[in-house]
């Protein structure tokens, strides 16, 4: 098998080590092909499908996240059955989830014309507000399910195991094991989840507090560790 | 078993890995109805599972619950024919009688009624699975009163109307072969004293023998590339995870011929080099999986299965694993994340199983059917199994009839019959005037009475873009209210979509969502359906999504009033 690959991606030759990925390859050419749940720093799986490419006018679209190049390829990055993908996932998770502050997300949906009124009377994916720990408060109502907070809990980086998918389908949503307060949760509030949430729906608290126009002492009452506390109080006592 | 504590079930899987998680829920579920938070600890310390992850595997299958339930819990099978057969006013007058709503257990917390899928009983519709706390779940079929459910009156196995002499020899749905009566697996003694392995892929070869599964995908190649493959060991997995709506087929071959489907499984197993097999049963068939086991214990007893099998250094080793319910382990990386512990996602391909399957090892995935058709091909050589059929669809097909015909039943049929000629022939004609066939099942296409011409065969009804799927026929007459059908058909793939990809996960919602006002249609609403449905089709990540708008584009095609707001042109 030869190292290296040859294909052509919107008109434009280029060749690349055997294995790169579509997505790596029309970045090369300076084709920036749209993604949700794909980060460098995480397992790709091919979930959010709106990277998804037409590779020789073939019968399903692949996803450029985890396709990999192969010789002779006639790839079009954007073509009419792309944008109908793309547009259409976009119009539905727009209908399912609140994306007000996934601003990454709102610009796509201006880039394919997706209507946020496409699907009038549909179920969205509502969930109360998590606030459950001193460090970070979860809103799942704005959660699109890229995976990475699962992902980097296990192990594709702190091996914690803190977090799961509960239920199945559109009702799938994050969680811990049989919904126990995440302090009660194997989790070692690493953080790493918030830093990888392409959504608000995990939030640093301090930040949350101060959307929520929380006064300063207001955010230290609720970021302080009840251990904390605890000892505190032992030693005024 | 309402006697056994946590404990006491886990000490047979002390020093077992993750791979042993789904009997072990299966084990608990049976016993307490529910598997609760000790439990989970508990299985987590013996299999080294996170309890995040055990929680997540029992929320994803619908037969396990985190919660207590009922003692009782009832489910109805709400699909197309079951429909069709008044499965709505079962489940109403089930609910009215013990007075609570759908998804309500009675005060005393004897009962719950809930719905389930297709349970593989379309020829005795309507048909309920009943799971009883601290015993094996019985599924009771044509249910006509609340008493039949209540009391048990009628009880497994039910006679299904069979017909044909190859495959399906002896099998009446009633009795289960011995292996007395099947014989000391004559087509395996050939293979391991003359044939050899690459002579049985060469029959099988010859045979031109295509997948019965679905995706049609000739079996001597991937018997072939999973031979050469790198790496052991190297596994076979039997595919009787048979969920697609309208699809009994492999229940009757399960039912009534374990030993043709076993020696099938051996011979794989012998031919790519495998000592391990599993058959990875569906939850809802328990009478499906007692029988294999009697007739494994019977095998392996004779010598013709486990150690030296035939005194020559063959050995296999089948296990049957149950799956939990979820239609997506019929997707055979869904179904090896299954068998490994995991909830049933489908993974990316490639890497193809053929390379990297079950344990990432290189692993054959065969349907019950197509493995069923191997003893006769390698006792009487590929040749033999091309007189029936044509020369791209070879050899014996098995359908499962349902529906608005006089014999509902499964037939094996000879290729090249025509749709008309098996309606007529085999199944006593329709009941009532034709409206339409849904072909392939679920996933598959309908055709109207016009297209009643076109032979049976996999490259005719490709020619029409319709399928075999998994052998499922329905027939609807005009009485039957189309938009009905496809409302059960979008919420069977709204339950049944895993989640994994938007597409599919956010697709089948709305599709159900559509579907089910379509009464009272929007505006735009045929669009709408149009773009979910070609967004589902062309971007999600495997053949659930893949397909799950097939019917229902199928149906826009051919009828498209269906979803015209009223008083607005066509």
């Amino acid at each position: 098998m030869s190292d290296t690959v040859t294909l052509t991606i919107d008109g434009q030759e280029i060749t690349v080590p055997a294995g790169t990925t579509l997505l790596e390859a029309a970045a090369q050419l300076g084709i920036e092909v749209p993604v949700i749940c794909y980060h460098d720093a995480t397992t790709s799986n091919g979930l959010c499908r709106v990277c998804v490419v037409d590779v020789n006018n073939g019968r399903l679209l692949q996803a450029a996240c985890v396709t990999a190049c192969a010789n002779g390829s006639k790839v079009e990055t954007r073509n009419e059955r792309v944008e109908r993908s793309r547009r259409t996932i976009l119009e539905m998770l727009n209908s399912a989830v609140d994306l007000n502050h996934a601003p990454a997300i709102q610009t796509l949906m201006n880039d394919y014309d997706a209507d946020p009124t496409r699907f009038p009377n549909a179920e969205r994916r509502e969930h109360a507000l998590l606030d459950d720990n001193p460090f970070y408060v979860r809103d799942y109502s704005q959660c699109v399910l890229c995976w990475r907070c699962v992902q980097v809990c296990a192990d594709d980086a702190q091996y914690t195991f803190a977090l799961t998918f509960d239920g199945r389908g559109f009702d799938t949503h994050v969680a811990t094991a049989f919904d126990i307060p995440m302090s009660e949760s194997p989790c070692v509030f690493c953080g790493q989840c918030v830093g990888v949430c392409p959504t608000g729906a995990l939030k640093p608290k301090i930040q949350w507090g101060m959307e929520q126009g929380m006064t300063p002492e207001q955010i230290r009452q609720s970021t302080r560790r009840p251990r904390r506390r605890q000892s505190v109080e032992i030693e005024e006592g | 078993m309402d006697s056994l504590s946590i404990a006491e079930i886990l000490v047979p899987y002390q020093g077992r890995q993750r791979d042993a998680l789904l009997p072990v829920l299966w084990d608990m579920q049976t016993a307490f109805g529910h598997i609760g938070p000790d439990a989970v600890r508990q299985i987590s310390h013996a299999l080294h599972v996170p309890e995040a992850d055990i929680y997540g595997v029992i929320s994803f299958y619908s037969l396990f619950s985190a919660e207590p339930t009922a003692e009782t819990v009832i489910r109805v099978c709400t699909d197309p024919i079951c429909g069709l057969a008044g499965a709505d006013k079962v489940v109403h007058s089930l609910c009215h009688h013990l007075n609570i709503q759908h998804d309500e257990t009675t005060p005393d917390g004897k009962y719950a009624i809930s719905h389930t899928t297709c349970l593989g009983l379309c020829d005795h519709a309507p048909a309920a699975l009943i799971s009883q706390r601290g015993h094996e779940e019985i599924a009771v079929a044509p249910v006509a009163s609340e008493s039949d459910v209540l009391e048990l009156q009628i009880t497994p196995p039910y006679q299904s109307i069979v017909r044909g002499d190859i495959l399906l020899k002896g099998a009446d749905g009633k009795h289960v072969e011995s292996l007395a009566k099947y014989g000391d697996y004559r087509a395996l003694h050939h293979a391991i004293t003359t044939l050899g392995p690459e002579g049985v892929i060469g029959e099988v070869e010859k045979a031109a023998l295509i997948g019965r599964g679905g995706a049609a995908f000739p079996t001597a190649s991937k018997w072939k590339m999973t031979r050469q493959a790198v790496g052991q060991p190297k596994y076979v997995v039997c595919n009787a995870d048979e969920s697609e709506p309208g699809t009994f087929k492999d229940r009757v071959l399960m039912e009534g011929r374990p030993h043709l489907i076993l020696e099938g499984v051996a011979l794989c197993a012998f031919a790519i080099g495998a000592t391990k097999a599993y058959l990875f049963v569906r939850g809802e068939y328990p009478e499906s999986m007692q029988r294999l086991q009697r007739a494994i214990d019977e095998a392996t007893h004779a010598g013709l299965l486990g150690e030296n099998i035939f005194g020559s250094d063959f050995s296999l080793d089948i296990e049957i694993r149950r799956g939990g319910g979820a239609y997506i382990c019929g997707e055979e990386t869904a179904l090896f994340e299954a068998i490994e512990g995991d909830r049933g996602f489908p993974r990316i391909k490639p890497p193809y199983p053929t390379t990297h399957g079950l344990f990432q090892k290189p692993t054959v995935v065969n349907n019950v059917e197509t493995l069923s058709t191997i003893p006769g091909i390698v006792e009487h050589g590929g040749g033999w199994f091309k007189q029936w059929g044509t020369e791209k669809s070879t050899g014996p097909k098995l359908v499962s009839v349902s529906g608005h015909v006089q014999r509902p039943g499964v037939y094996e049929i000879n290729p090249g019959m025509t749709l008309r000629q098996m309606l007529e022939e085999f199944c006593g004609g329709v009941v009532g005037n034709l409206q339409t066939v849904l072909m392939g099942g679920a996933a598959g296409t309908f055709l109207t009475p016009d297209q009643l011409d076109v032979r049976l065969t996999f490259e005719d009804l490709r020619a029409i873009r319709s399928t075999f799927g998994s052998g499922a026929i329905m027939v609807f007459n005009e009485t039957a209210d189309l938009r009905d059908i496809l409302q059960r058909l979008g919420r069977f793939f709204k339950h049944e979509s895993c989640g994994k990809c938007f597409p599919c996960q956010l697709g089948t919602q709305r599709q159900m969502e559509i579907l089910e006002r379509a009464d009272m249609p929007l505006e735009g609403d045929r669009e709408r359906l149009r773009d979910i449905g070609l967004t589902m089709t062309e971007s999600s990540l495997c053949g659930l999504g893949q397909t799950a708008a097939s019917a229902v584009l199928s149906a826009l095609e051919k009828w498209p009033d269906l979803f015209a707001v009223k008083g607005q042109p066509v």
